[in-house]
């Protein structure tokens, strides 16, 4: 068992947990995740490790409550455990093997859609502790989903907030914030690190490539086993399958199916509504999701 | 009573098993084992033996069947095997036990698999176990996987005494044997737990959820962690696909994914959380046991269900027993044909699979005829779910994150044949993982082959 040692609602629906995994914590590094499965009757859920502290021996994870699975786990308490919590599972992000003095001399743009922001923190804070300054933009729908900024920026060199909706910080949507930094302000960049939404990173990489900025994304399909075995995250980049959860989970970003991944990752959906609806309305449901028969 | 005729078993009848997912065969009660070990000659020279890959005394606990005293034949068993209640069910006893058997010349040979399932069965149900060793010897002895080869090789070296922990990349130990092989041929809180309960009665400490090459490595197990040897068992557990058009569509899975769903996940089962695509016509494509297993699942969710095989049904190299099996439940087997693209709608998903007829041609390297497609043939299969259950290779992830663990071109790891020793000192390794995908029993066979050559090698080091 794996104990939670905090757990805390940072936004609507999205939740901070800090999970003891001594093996874990020991081995991880930035762009890694973890699989979580919280009881017997719990499916494998994949999360990317959003910050890990090897003395205590925990993990944090940050997940947004989307399905019936992160809605139940949305529900443990400080002191609950999870059954099952495996890792660190897929490749560190490239740049922590690239030698420090190269790094240096490149301009890193971190760009992280709404609960993408925990992903991104530990990617910026292992710059920061090696005393790179990257600049962050930090996107999301509206003022109150944002999450992690004062974390944030104690690690970035310049972090720009951005709402859909204008509410805080500029206003809209991640991909203008990036064009305006570069066509309007005049800043340059090497390399951009995208992660959040795929339609997010989709249009991001779009974006980076008229700019000219290679562009790396952290893919986040559907997984099962998450060690290689199955192929259920299978992604097509420039023409080859790979599977994201070995191979991965970042990529050239440039290289990506994201068409082809979108739809994969809608591969459940009827399921999904259906033990959501199952989760919040027990033996109430029935059918009212139209898709599902009720209780047939 | 016709002595050149097995001891008929018992099964599900075809119909009502293909709508549920409980075990087809029921086996020998004692009166029917009884019987059928009278059938057996006691050979002195035991042909049958030499065609168990583990060598289990086969007349001997034959005999004690014979008698009636199952707890006996039991022994006889544990000698040689820590899970004969799977073994018993799964292994191709045709061509192995059974298929050297003298019985099999002049009509049908003993139901070695049958009875040895029945002693095991009884010894589970009358609280039968393997006796653990009173007291360790100290040594650490680190297992990586635990799946038959690493559970054998742990069961031998505990009972040598060495303090065995097997490391598990799962949530659930067992390997294949519980997110591969079905429920309805091997039971999993019936006949898999309690066998893997056994092996920790024995000693063994299974550790679940660590990924070696990830969560830690077998040069830290044995640098930091004070293991003093390694038995690599981690299978081969990478699917491959066609590389055929439509691939990635929605509705195509690897036959591994498609049975880790329900037979790890129980993701057909309403209580448990990870869903599955049923299908309502599901093709397979191959011919061993993973594309039998798979149909047989889809079928019982209720699909119309397709195996398509390049070959002809002589070269299924799935077990007869289940080929006969997904007859008798309506799987429809579409041989010498071949799959070339798969179909998708609009939104992504399969509807279709366009396949080849092929015919044998001159035979191959493997002593097989080699299938050739009949030009022009090709002919469309309605489908909306597509499993691809076309073999297995080795997980490159244990060798890649060990210094000096060599491996050869096919991704297997290189270790000598009689004990599994490595290029790497002190490290061993046994099963799928050097072999690429075989069967159960040979990967036990190897287990204990390791425990074998590790015991040699720290006995050795002692001295």
């Amino acid at each position: 068992m794996y104990r939670i040692v905090k757990a805390k609602r940072l936004a609507d629906k999205i939740y901070l947990m800090e999970v003891e995994a001594k093996r874990v914590a020991r081995a991880c590094e930035p762009g890694q995740f973890v699989i979580v499965k919280m009881d017997e009757h719990g499916e494998r859920i994949p999360l990317t490790i959003c910050d890990y502290n090897r003395e205590a021996g925990t993990i944090t994870i940050v997940f947004q409550s989307v399905g019936a699975s992160t809605e139940r786990m949305a529900s443990l308490q400080a002191g609950d455990s999870f059954e099952d919590f495996v890792g660190p599972l897929g490749c560190p992000s490239e740049f922590i093997h690239e030698p420090l003095e190269e790094l240096k001399k490149k301009k890193y743009i971190f760009v992280a859609g709404g609960v993408g922001a925990a992903p991104v923190y530990p990617q910026v804070k292992w710059m920061h502790e090696h005393g790179i300054a990257a600049d962050v933009i930090v996107g999301c729908k509206t003022k109150d989903l944002l999450i992690l900024e004062k974390e944030m920026e104690a690690v970035a060199g310049n972090l720009f907030i951005t709402t859909d909706d204008g509410s805080y910080g500029r206003h809209g949507m991640v991909t203008k914030v990036l064009k305006d930094l570069v066509e309007e302000e005049g800043r340059r960049y090497d390399v951009c690190v995208a992660i959040g939404p795929m339609i997010m990173m989709k249009f991001t990489c779009l974006t980076t490539k008229e700019l000219e900025i290679p562009t790396v994304v952290s893919m986040n399909p559907i997984m099962v086993d998450g060690t290689g075995m199955c192929g259920a995250c299978r992604l097509t980049i420039g023409g080859e399958v790979k599977f994201a959860c070995v191979d991965g989970p970042e990529f050239d970003g440039h290289l990506v199916n994201f068409d082809e991944a979108m739809k994969r990752q809608q591969m459940y959906r009827t399921e999904e509504g259906r033990a959501l609806l199952k989760e919040r309305e027990g033996d109430t449901h029935h059918g009212g999701c139209g898709h599902c028969g009720g209780d047939e | 009573m016709d002595m050149l005729k097995k001891v008929p078993v018992r099964e599900q009848d075809p119909k009502v098993r293909a709508a549920n997912f409980e075990e087809v065969c029921y086996g020998y009660n004692l009166e029917e084992a009884m019987e059928e070990a009278k059938r057996c000659l006691k050979c002195k020279n035991a042909q049958c033996m030499k065609g168990c890959p583990v060598h289990i005394n086969i007349p001997g606990f034959i005999a004690e069947v014979e008698k009636g005293d199952i707890a006996a034949a039991y022994k006889v068993l544990s000698e040689a095997t820590s899970l004969p209640a799977v073994c018993g069910r799964v292994c191709p006893q045709e061509s192995q036990c059974e298929g050297k058997c003298i019985r099999g010349i002049k009509g049908e040979p003993v139901s070695i698999g049958k009875l040895e399932r029945f002693v095991a069965d009884w010894a589970r149900e009358n609280g039968i176990c393997p006796e653990p060793v009173k007291e360790t010897n100290g040594i650490k002895v680190a297992v990586i996987g635990s799946g038959p080869a690493g559970l054998s090789c742990a069961g031998d070296l505990a009972k040598l005494g060495y303090e065995v922990t097997i490391f598990e990349a799962l949530h659930e130990p067992g390997g294949v044997l519980t997110y591969g092989i079905p429920e309805f041929r091997l039971p999993k809180d019936g006949v898999v737990k309690p066998e893997i309960e056994n092996v920790k009665r024995l000693g063994v400490k299974i550790e679940t959820n660590v990924v070696i090459g990830k969560s830690t490595t077998i040069d830290e197990l044995m640098e930091e962690e004070n293991f003093k040897a390694v038995f690599i068992g981690s299978g081969a557990g990478l699917p491959k696909f066609m590389g055929i058009p439509g691939e990635n569509a929605n509705g195509v899975f690897s036959a591994n994914e498609y049975l880790t769903r329900s037979n790890l996940m129980k993701a057909t089962r309403d209580d448990y959380d990870t869903p599955m695509v049923a299908g309502k016509r599901v093709v397979v494509v191959g011919g061993g046991n993973v594309a039998m297993d798979a149909a047989r699942t889809a079928l019982r969710l209720g699909a119309e269900t397709h195996i398509v095989y390049r070959r002809s049904m002589q070269e299924l190299p799935a077990r007869a027993e289940e080929v006969h099996h997904a007859q008798e439940e309506g799987i429809i087997f579409q041989l010498l044909t071949n799959p070339v693209e798969i179909l998708v709608d609009d939104n992504g998903w399969v509807k279709g699979i366009t396949c080849i007829r092929m015919e044998l041609g001159e035979p191959d390297a493997s002593g097989r005829r080699r299938p050739v497609e009949v030009p022009g043939s090709e002919f469309t299969i309605d489908a909306d779910v597509v499993i691809m259950a076309l073999g297995t290779s080795p997980n490159p992830l244990i060798a890649s994150t060990t210094d000096g663990l060599e491996i050869n071109k096919r991704r297997c790891i290189i270790a000598e044949e009689e004990y599994g020793k490595t290029t790497k000192e002190g490290v061993y390794a046994g099963g799928d993982a050097v072999s690429g995908a075989a069967t159960v029993i040979l990967a036990m066979e190897a287990g204990r082959n390791g425990a074998k050559g590790i015991h040699e090698y720290l006995s050795g080091r002692g001295e």
